[in-house]
């Protein structure tokens, strides 16, 4: 195994787990822009440039910087001393755990993962366009019609407070 | 040459790990946090299947975490927009004290 | 002969890597491309603060620095002793660990960026890069949380109102950034720097056939400056840096060399971004015109870089600064709206082939989309004639 993907697997596992176990709010966003950008580089490491670079351009660059914002727009400040988790934590890590367990035990019986290594495949950027616009055509559509009603419904959901306090 | 094996350990490693810390804390927006996590797992998981894939020229799973990498940004944004609007009702985002149905 | 002088740094560089072992001659390559990119824009960034200094004192009808070498040109070297030696102070209340990282996390990915420009012929940092402009955007927009990171750690209201305006801007002004180059993409079909820079090089007789000579281009060209003007926080769109109302904004709590690593973050982002604007509109290393392609190319990348750089400083002595929400109205109502007009003219520029037709229709359609969008933004205010009353 290469040295690369460990590094950048550590990085990552890492970064997620202080995005979920830190203390302080932005510390565990911070973590969490860490840990897309950990993955954005194992995605160039397996060859998907583009997807990896749209990663880091969408997640680090705006879902990150979205949940900072909220994150500042919604300051909780007798957070400091309150304990981490609810009241259930236990529960939720042994259901983690199970979820994990049964995971692991489906890819390591699979035979999925005899599969031989191939030499790098070229997944060029007008391969891309071009299936995105044959193949792919109608959810690319979809997904553009999903992107703007979203925006207007968030736009709407966040805003309609001030309207009706009138 | 790194085995498909050891990606998809990873990728369930990150799973487990969003899981976790989606049912565990009491933030909302660290709940989102979660999910975002399992979502890029996922995403893992379909790039490293196109990577070993036998007929890496259909492109499938490439195209399939793009798509997905888009429904993520639409869904935390409007998940963010719902945060914030119940924080201007409740005050709070602890996912425990906003039960006004319940009783 | 001029072939050996257009291919100097290359031939320098091969030389020098082969001294290595096979193994290790990918890691020299890349360290030696990395250390030359920091040598000459940090030396670059070193000019421009002394220039820009010069030229807005001169425009501002003063002397610029004169004291400290001859026209003041080891003021940089001053500046650099004074940044280094100044105590490093650091709030009580900060985050620490944040408030360290933040000057990194700005500057590391605007170095990154620099990889995917082509200085030369032959000189891309990274050849062979597929989605080469895709990931000039990436690492300029990691900068964003770099800027959210200084100012919410300072744990300094008008630091974190700064950085929350800043943030705001830079978002605002990325879309139409990213449109006005993908129309530039769109026409020449490729995300890869070199062959956006081979697309250009084309020469009408002896005229260049640059992107910014096109209809769509042009405006291109124009939306994308205005834009890498606010992205880079530059006056006139410097709101969130006023000194004048936020004191530094989101690094008023940095100092020493932190603060000057923010400037140098600040400048190289101006500089890739030029460099960019050069590469999508300016025909990268070619030369203007036919005859003078024995000069070599890195000399024509550099000789396009100095005037974007005169420009920007003329600009920020020049144009009053803009209020966050004309800043806005600016970005979503005009901007945005124009460069989607305009990645309309480019299609129809490329659908309706060679001729005179291309150019009226293109003009035509972008000059209706200007005159009808600048109506709408800015003439719901009437402004009343204004007098003025000069003190005689």
């Amino acid at each position: 195994m290469d040295w690369a993907f460990f590094i950048l697997a550590a990085v990552t596992l890492a970064s997620a787990v202080g995005a979920m176990a830190l203390r302080r709010l932005v510390h565990c966003a911070l973590a969490l822009a860490l840990a897309f950008a950990g993955l954005a580089g194992l995605y160039l490491q397996l060859g998907a440039q583009f997807v990896g670079l749209a990663q880091v351009l969408v997640y680090v660059g705006a879902v990150a910087v979205l949940i900072v914002f909220a994150l500042m727009l919604t300051r909780n400040v007798a957070a400091a001393t309150q304990p981490l988790g609810s009241p259930s934590w236990p529960l939720g890590l042994a259901v983690a755990a199970l979820a994990f367990g049964a995971l692991v035990a489906a890819i390591l019986s699979s035979p999925a993962i005899q599969r031989p290594v191939r030499e790098l495949p070229s997944g060029t950027v007008q391969q891309i366009g071009i299936r995105l616009m044959t193949d792919f055509v109608l959810p690319l559509e979809v997904i553009a019609l999903l992107l703007t009603v979203a925006l207007i419904g968030a736009v709407i959901i966040a805003m309609q407070e001030e309207r009706s306090r009138e | 040459m790194t085995p498909l094996a050891a990606y998809l350990i990873l990728s369930a490693l990150l799973f487990a790990v969003g899981l976790a810390g989606a049912l565990t804390r009491r933030n909302a927006i660290l709940v989102l946090v979660g999910i975002e996590l399992m979502l890029n797992a996922a995403n893992l998981n379909f790039i490293a299947f196109w990577r070993y894939s036998p007929n890496p020229e259909a492109l499938t799973g490439l195209i399939f975490a793009l798509f997905s990498i888009g429904i993520a940004a639409a869904e935390a944004a409007v998940g963010l927009a719902l945060i914030i609007a119940i924080y201007r009702h409740y005050q709070t985002t602890n996912v425990d004290e906003v039960n006004s149905m319940k009783g | 002969m001029t072939n050996a002088l257009d291919q100097l740094f290359v031939i320098l560089k091969d030389w020098v890597v082969g001294w290595f072992p096979a193994g290790w001659q990918p890691f020299v390559g890349a360290l030696l491309d990395a250390m030359a990119i920091v040598a000459v824009f940090a030396t670059l960034f070193a000019l421009t603060t002394w220039l820009e200094r010069k030229g807005l004192g001169r425009m501002q009808n003063r002397y610029g620095p004169n004291r400290v070498g001859p026209f003041g040109l080891l003021q940089p070297l001053a500046d650099g002793i004074k940044a280094l030696t100044k105590e490093d102070l650091v709030p009580r209340a900060a985050d620490p660990v944040v408030h360290f990282l933040a000057p990194l996390v700005l500057v590391v990915p605007v170095l990154l960026a620099y990889s995917v420009l082509p200085f030369g012929r032959n000189m891309v940092p990274l050849p062979g890069c597929d989605a080469g402009v895709l990931l000039f955007f990436a690492a300029g927009s990691a900068t964003e949380l770099a800027i959210f990171m200084a100012g919410w750690s300072s744990r300094n209201k008008y630091s974190l109102l700064g950085a929350l305006r800043a943030i705001g801007q830079m978002l605002s002004y990325e879309v139409p950034l990213i449109l006005s180059a993908v129309t530039v993409i769109m026409i020449v079909g490729s995300l890869s720097t070199e062959k956006i820079v081979a697309a250009q090089g084309v020469y009408h007789g002896w005229l260049p056939g640059w992107h910014v000579f096109t209809p769509w281009g042009f405006a291109g060209f124009l939306l994308f400056l205005v834009a890498a003007t606010a992205e880079s926080n530059r006056s006139p769109f410097d709101l969130p840096e006023a000194e004048s109302e936020l004191i530094a904004g989101y690094y008023v709590e940095y100092s020493g060399f932190k603060f000057a690593l923010f400037f140098l973050g600040e400048y190289l982002g101006l500089f890739a971004v030029s460099g960019l604007a050069i590469t999508l509109f300016l025909g990268g290393w070619q030369a203007p015109l036919s005859f003078l392609t024995w000069v070599p190319s890195w000399f024509w990348f550099f000789a396009k870089l100095l005037p974007f750089i005169a420009l920007f400083i003329w600009l920020r002595g020049t144009l009053p600064r803009l209020r966050l929400d004309q800043l806005m109205n600016f970005a979503w109502k005009f901007m945005l709206p124009m460069a989607l007009v305009n990645l309309v003219a480019a299609a129809l520029w490329h659908w309706l082939g060679a001729g005179l037709a291309r150019w009226l229709v293109s003009a035509a359609l972008l000059a209706a989309a200007y005159l009808a969008l600048g109506r709408a933004v800015s003439g719901a205010a009437k402004m009343p004639q204004r007098h003025y009353q000069l003190a005689d």
